[in-house]
């Protein structure tokens, strides 16, 4: 025996499945709401996209370059949250803003705490909520929409969420078919419900996420709407069920942005809480709150309790307190 | 009825294909035999043979350092060359007896005997004098194990034929060839334990053993064959445990504690030869495989062989093999030297062309939860292998840290490809060290 051999500690194998594979998959997954959302508002959002995610990239790389740090742009996290940021822009934006908001998300958000792994909060939506506070009118205007297609009702730009919040009813000028295709105002990938289930299943497919989160989000969310309905005397009302669960950033929210490992809890028993946490926030912010859209902030403020949830939720290990002889 | 599992545990590619057609081959060894002292948990084997003696193959050539140890027997005829520190495969050098093969193999006499004509007291004797060592990997001495403190509270006697180590098929095969010699050594054992039943586990990816044991256990009204899901790790002893009996036992308890009695196949056939035929552990079934190995086998090996010799047998290696494991991929020791000798508990040497774990770049946890998932133990890898690096040993602790089986699937799971379980380990031996200081 001339050659060398490895030796290291056990186990000798490895899963397929990386990092820059996990966020490849869920940039794989985001695409037919990026596709979804250029076909729906036009050019501008095309380029939106790509400034966001381009300018994410960069900060990344100039943060890692300047603090003498590890090249981390090749786990493409960078990517994701450039992406996700470009998705909760409405198309109108100046170009200006995609790039601020990623410089927050990236810098601020995600390096200051430590890099990838250690941030508090989404960065992404922590971008968002930034733009939002800073520059509410420019991200809450969606009148733009040239659009490829033109259907998208460019005279008033409200989206169907807030014509629910001015009218506290749904009046059917948007069916609910076309809030689940995503025939409506909003922000560039929140619209079509249909292309982001398509990206879940994806990550489903893959195993990139399970249902735990996304479903009692979702779940704890209609529930309590359905109990705001009952006991505010409107009656039980499908179709303002729907638009609740299709208008607005709540599937993009509960599929790709509730899930970040980063910021959820990682006990079993904590996902569920955080889960139900997310849904009764988002209906009281959306049912209660000033403004009509109350996904990002119910994120990014359960992001904030996920160590307490932890704390709180860590399982019983194997033999300790289970079923004796 | 629905497959018997537990919660968690990975699907690694098993590799099982390479090796499972290949009926168990004898072989012979042609060079000097290596006999370690420690060939088991506890007392290391005090010698009994001196430079110069003529011992012949069955003959006692160390004897137990104590209760828990076990003596050391040669597997060949020839003359004690001497004793020195010989490299094993754990990376360990270990006090051991060096004999000269004269190739006769001339052995001593072994005196058979009857089941029925034998008290338990005298069944434990002829265990504990056999040599017998839990032949699954840990070394266990199994006449300790079988001397519970009640032995009428024992109510399971579990056979792990789980064989769950992916590529590792020399359990198959001694289920294929030899299943009668199994049930033979669990008939004894349940002698010893007069309210037990006896199971016989299989993992579902081995349906002709499956079938071959029900066949032969279907007239006899104490055992029974029990089909377990495939997944690593559930021939682990708390989930095997678990998945038959419904019953959790921690890491500061024994199976007994819950009513079992867990030992390998491997185990059980050493079992039945030294109580039933008087003949101590001298050999057993050892898969030579992997990729970069030439031709795959499945050898029964006389201890002491070297092993160097076992992987010329199976054809030698590949002339780029990257790493060769004494075990299965998941709980195996790497080794760097292949000169070191097969002891009772090598049930495999696995020659591997590409060594994932180098080629792996550790990238920062995503706190994905994969590491939580799979975790039979149902900890939390990933704060306990931070708690690991931070050396915080409070807190590793208090977040059951030691209720790690070092099973190896937080490790294999995690995408960022941290070393979790390695980080895990080496805390849980300072903690254990700890604790004996005080």
């Amino acid at each position: 025996m001339d050659q060398m051999l490895h030796v290291s500690s056990n186990p000798h194998v490895r899963d397929k499945m990386s990092t820059s594979r996990i966020m490849q998959l869920v940039v794989i997954a985001l695409l037919p709401a990026s596709v979804f959302g250029i076909w729906n508002f036009g050019f501008r959002a095309l380029l939106i996209i790509l400034v966001s995610v381009v300018s994410s990239v960069a900060f990344e790389w100039l943060y890692d370059h300047f603090m003498h740090k590890q090249n981390t742009i090749t786990d493409y996290s960078a990517v994701v949250t450039g992406l996700l940021l470009a998705l909760n822009m409405p198309a109108s934006i100046p170009l200006w803003m995609p790039v601020l908001g990623s410089a927050f998300a990236i810098i601020v958000v995600k390096q200051l705490f430590g890099g990838l792994g250690q941030n508090i909060m989404n960065p992404a939506l922590a971008g968002r909520c930034f733009l939002m506070i800073s520059f509410a009118g420019k991200m809450t205007d969606f009148a733009v929409s040239d659009g490829f297609r033109g259907v998208v009702d460019s005279v008033t730009g409200a989206t169907p969420l807030a014509a629910l919040k001015d009218h506290g009813f749904t009046d059917g000028s948007v069916p609910v078919w076309d809030m689940f295709l995503g025939n409506t105002q909003g922000t560039i990938g929140e619209t079509s419900a249909l292309a982001i289930l398509i990206g879940a299943v994806i990550l489903l497919i893959f195993k990139v996420i399970d249902l735990k989160v996304p479903l009692t989000y979702i779940g704890s969310f209609s529930v309590f709407v359905i109990l705001y309905m009952l006991f505010s005397g409107m009656g039980f009302d499908g179709n303002y069920l729907f638009s609740h669960l299709f208008g607005g950033g709540l599937m993009l929210g509960a599929w790709f942005m509730a899930t970040d490992y980063v910021t959820t809890p990682i006990t079993v028993k904590g996902q569920l809480v955080y889960g139900c946490c997310l849904g009764v926030l988002t209906a009281v912010f959306r049912l209660f709150g000033g403004s009509a859209e109350g996904v990002s902030y119910a994120i990014i403020f359960c992001n904030l309790l996920v160590p307490l949830i932890e704390r709180v939720t860590r399982p019983i290990a194997f033999g300790k307190g289970g079923k004796k002889a | 009825m629905g497959l018997l599992t537990f919660k968690g545990g990975v699907h690694p590619y098993d590799g099982k294909e390479l090796s499972k057609n290949y009926p168990i081959e004898k072989y012979l060894p042609k060079g000097e035999m290596v006999y370690p002292l420690s060939q088991h948990i506890g007392a290391p084997a005090v010698p009994v043979v001196a430079k110069g003696d003529r011992v012949l193959a069955g003959q006692k050539i160390a004897d137990a350092g104590g209760f828990v140890s076990a003596p050391v027997h040669s597997s060949v005829s020839g003359t004690v060359k001497g004793m020195e520190q010989r490299l094993t495969a754990t990376g360990s050098m270990v006090n051991s007896i060096i004999i000269e093969n004269d190739q006769q193999y001339e052995e001593t006499e072994f005196t058979p005997a009857r089941l029925e004509e034998l008290s338990k007291e005298e069944i434990l004797k002829r265990i504990q004098d056999g040599g017998v060592v839990g032949m699954g990997g840990a070394g266990f001495p199994t006449h300790v194990k079988l001397s519970p403190k009640d032995p009428d509270k024992i109510e399971f006697v579990l056979v792990n034929g789980a064989e769950c180590e992916p590529y590792l098929t020399s359990d198959y095969r001694r289920m294929l060839e030899e299943p009668e010699k199994i049930v033979e050594g669990l008939r004894v054992m349940l002698t010893l334990f007069d309210n037990a039943k006896g199971y016989i586990c299989i993992e579902d990816n081995k349906p002709d053993c499956i079938e071959k044991m029900k066949a032969l256990v279907a007239d006899i009204p104490r055992i029974e064959v029990k089909e377990l899901m495939t997944k690593y790790p559930q021939g682990g002893e708390r989930t095997l445990i678990y998945a038959t009996t419904g019953r959790e036992i921690n890491s500061s308890m024994l199976p007994a504690d819950v009513g079992c009695v867990v030992d390998n196949v491997d185990t059980v056939v050493a079992i039945y030869k030294a109580v039933l035929l008087g003949r101590p552990v001298m050999s057993r079934i050892v898969t030579v495989t992997g990729d970069a190995i030439n031709q795959p086998k499945n050898f029964t090996v006389l201890t002491g062989t070297n092993m160097e010799e076992l992987i010329q047998a199976a054809g030698g290696l590949k002339d780029h093999a990257a790493k060769v494991i004494s075990g299965g991929p998941m709980m195996g020791f790497a080794m760097y030297d292949l000169h070191v000798p097969c002891i009772k508990t090598s049930s495999a040497f696995l020659c591997l062309e590409k060594d994932p774990v180098s080629e792996a770049q550790q990238t920062a946890c995503i706190n994905c939860g994969r590491c939580v998932s799979v975790c039979p133990g149902h900890v939390l890898p990933a704060r306990l292998a931070t708690f690991a690096e931070h050396g915080d040993m409070a807190a590793f602790e208090k977040y059951d840290g030691m209720e790690c089986c070092e099973c190896g699937c937080c490790s294999y799971v995690c995408p960022a490809k941290r070393p979790l379980t390695q980080s895990i380990k080496s805390m849980r031996k300072m903690v254990l060290a700890n604790r004996k200081k005080k």
